[in-house]
């Protein structure tokens, strides 16, 4: 009676089981691996893209999808880096939270007042960021900051890394919202049955701009990590970021159709996609098999999650 | 009275097209998402004033199809010649035969075209500049020691020169050993993490080398991380103004020096030679040649 518990528990969260799986296996192939110090590396690494999957969650959640992320992820670090090039670290970092909100405004807006696609406005603004980004660097990295923004990508609180902090508050943050509050409760009225959501009384273009808005300022912290440990921002940021977001949050066992999914998921979606990564590395894969690799991970935890 | 209109006006066109006969030249590059190709572009548009070229520049943004678009526009333009920086060697076969098909020339910057007439191509040794970058590391740690490579994007000419050129001239030094070859794909917060794992898989290397610095900058903010500037000499490819920096801060050991800004004014220069003579010079090496 008890593993009948444990192996339908095991079913709802197929990516937590996922990532034990992933976990063991190069633990057995790899002595390097399993080591606090690997863990601490891989945790740190995953926070990048776990920080902008955990918005890209509500997003999905409420039956949308957002393309611009690395867009937003690219323009608020570039804007940012040049405020710092100038010794004002709160200030670049409150502009680059800015920047994300407002290009996640805008892409709120028009979907939801617009009435326009998710996927073709985010389209559109995912090209539109990038164009800004390197008309504003001219396609020029943009390096020398103050040494004290440096904590938030380098610094360590009990030996944790700070980008791990951040990575935790911010999943923290987005579970409360998603389980205990109107918005949460709103999201997923809204993925699950638009119309009836509406008839029911939801303002639903409101909570829809809220969450892009979530989703861009999210993009802009991990912007401002990444902006931190590479210690210079380049115009060719976050290129891509947008389906590794899409895939830990399908990962996760939300759905593209909306309505389903959870920021735990999400969470371990992301740690899965980085152990690959790191893993790979550790093992010294050729380069040329990485992909595939991950593309029939992606595919078998789909199908996994069909059968529940 | 409008007939005479009409003619003055075609007058005016046609001494305007006469007096104004300058060579109109074609730029297609790969990216301007790379500093690497900016300063070879700044290159070639300072040349370009220099010699009175009308000189238009269009971006690909590295994908093989836009950049087949562009070089049609181009073609439409009727421009007098075309320099292209391709994406990919394969992929742009198909543009330099349609640009051989309207008659208009085609000379080649950094990487070169696998088919197609190409008057000329001007590149740096990318081979020669792996083999200099292991000949410094194998003479830096005496011959003996363990060396990781990363790898630019896998498949493109430059991953694969550079790589061949390292691997090659690395072998002939038996106390070396390349413990490990991984990708970052020319990319800085790449090269960052995969260097990150490659430090915890082997916590005792001496060396790397990165096919672009790029790559060899993140790598040097793992390695700076990890407390281990002072053991791990780390290698770059580009000289790009963040790596001659950093060489100067004394982080990075080397950089291998391609000079884009000059390839970008050779580039324009060749194609203005070629415009004014319908041939070029090209300097073959002398040989010595001994009984």
């Amino acid at each position: 009676m008890k593993w009948k518990n444990i192996l339908k528990k095991m079913k709802e969260y197929p990516a937590i089981v996922g990532f034990f799986g992933i976990v063991l296996f190069f633990s057995l192939l790899s002595d390097r691996f399993l080591t606090v110090s690997n863990f601490v590396n891989v945790f740190r690494q995953v926070s990048i893209q776990a920080v902008i999957a955990f918005g890209m969650t509500l997003v999905i959640i409420s039956g949308g999808i957002d393309l611009s992320v690395g867009s937003i992820f690219a323009l608020s670090a570039v804007v940012m880096a040049s405020i710092l090039k100038g010794g004002s670290v709160f200030l670049g970092i409150v502009v680059a939270l800015l920047v994300g909100a407002v290009m996640g405004a805008a892409n709120g807006i028009i979907i939801a007042k617009g009435r326009i696609q998710p996927f073709i406005v985010t389209l559109a603004t995912m090209a539109i960021g990038r164009s800004l980004t390197l008309v504003y660097t001219q396609g020029m990295p943009i390096t020398g900051f103050p040494q004290s923004f440096r904590v938030i990508g380098r610094g360590e609180m009990l030996g944790i890394p700070v980008p791990v902090i951040i990575m935790f508050g911010l999943f923290m943050l987005i579970w409360f919202i998603s389980t205990y509050t109107k918005l949460g409760l709103y999201t997923y009225a809204i993925g699950g049955n638009e119309t009836a959501a509406k008839l029911s009384g939801v303002k639903v273009d409101r909570y829809k701009i809220i969450i892009y808005v979530l989703s861009g300022v999210l993009s802009a912290v991990s912007a401002i990590i990444l902006t931190s440990r590479l210690n210079s921002a380049q115009p060719t940021f976050g290129t891509g970021y947008e389906l590794d977001a899409i895939a830990a949050v399908v990962l996760g066992g939300a759905s593209l159709a909306g309505g389903k999914g959870t920021v735990i998921g999400t969470l371990f979606g992301a740690l899965i996609m980085g152990i690959l990564n790191n893993g790979l590395n550790l093992l010294n894969v050729s380069p040329f098999y990485q992909q595939s690799v991950k593309g029939i991970v992606i595919l078998i935890a789909v199908l996994l999650e069909r059968e529940t | 009275m409008k007939k005479a209109i009409l003619v003055i006006f075609v007058l005016v066109l046609l001494v305007a097209t006469v007096l104004g006969a300058k060579y109109k030249i074609g730029l297609s590059l790969s990216t301007l998402n790379n500093p690497f190709f900016v300063t070879l572009r700044d290159g070639a548009i300072d040349k370009a004033k220099e010699l009175g070229i009308d000189l238009i520049v269009v971006d690909a943004q590295d994908k093989p199809s836009k950049q087949l678009n562009d070089i049609e526009d181009l073609i439409q333009q009727r421009v007098d010649l075309i320099i292209i920086n391709p994406t990919d060697s394969d992929a742009i076969v198909t543009a330099v035969e349609e640009a051989n098909k309207a008659n208009i020339p085609v000379i080649t910057v950094d990487r070169a075209s696998n088919g197609g007439k190409v008057i000329v191509h001007i590149a740096s040794d990318n081979v020669l500049g792996g083999m200099m970058a292991a000949k410094f590391i194998a003479e830096k740690l005496n011959g003996k020691g363990k060396v990781v490579e990363l790898v630019g994007i896998p498949g493109t000419s430059a991953a694969r020169d550079r790589g061949l050129g390292f691997e090659t001239e690395l072998k002939k030094y038996p106390g070396l050993t390349l413990v490990a070859r991984q990708t970052a794909n020319f990319n800085r917060a790449e090269g960052l993490v995969v260097m990150e794992n490659l430090l915890e898989a082997y916590p005792d290397i001496d060396a790397v080398f990165a096919q672009n610095d790029e790559m060899a900058l993140g790598a040097i903010e793992a390695i700076k991380a990890a407390g281990k500037l002072d053991k791990i000499m780390v290698v770059g490819f580009d000289a790009i103004p963040d790596a001659i920096d950093s060489v100067k801060k004394g982080e990075m050991a080397a950089t291998i020096a391609q000079q884009p800004y000059l390839m970008g004014q050779k580039a324009v220069e060749k194609a203005f030679e070629y415009l004014k003579t319908q041939s070029i010079y090209i300097p073959v090496e002398l040989k010595l040649v001994i009984k």
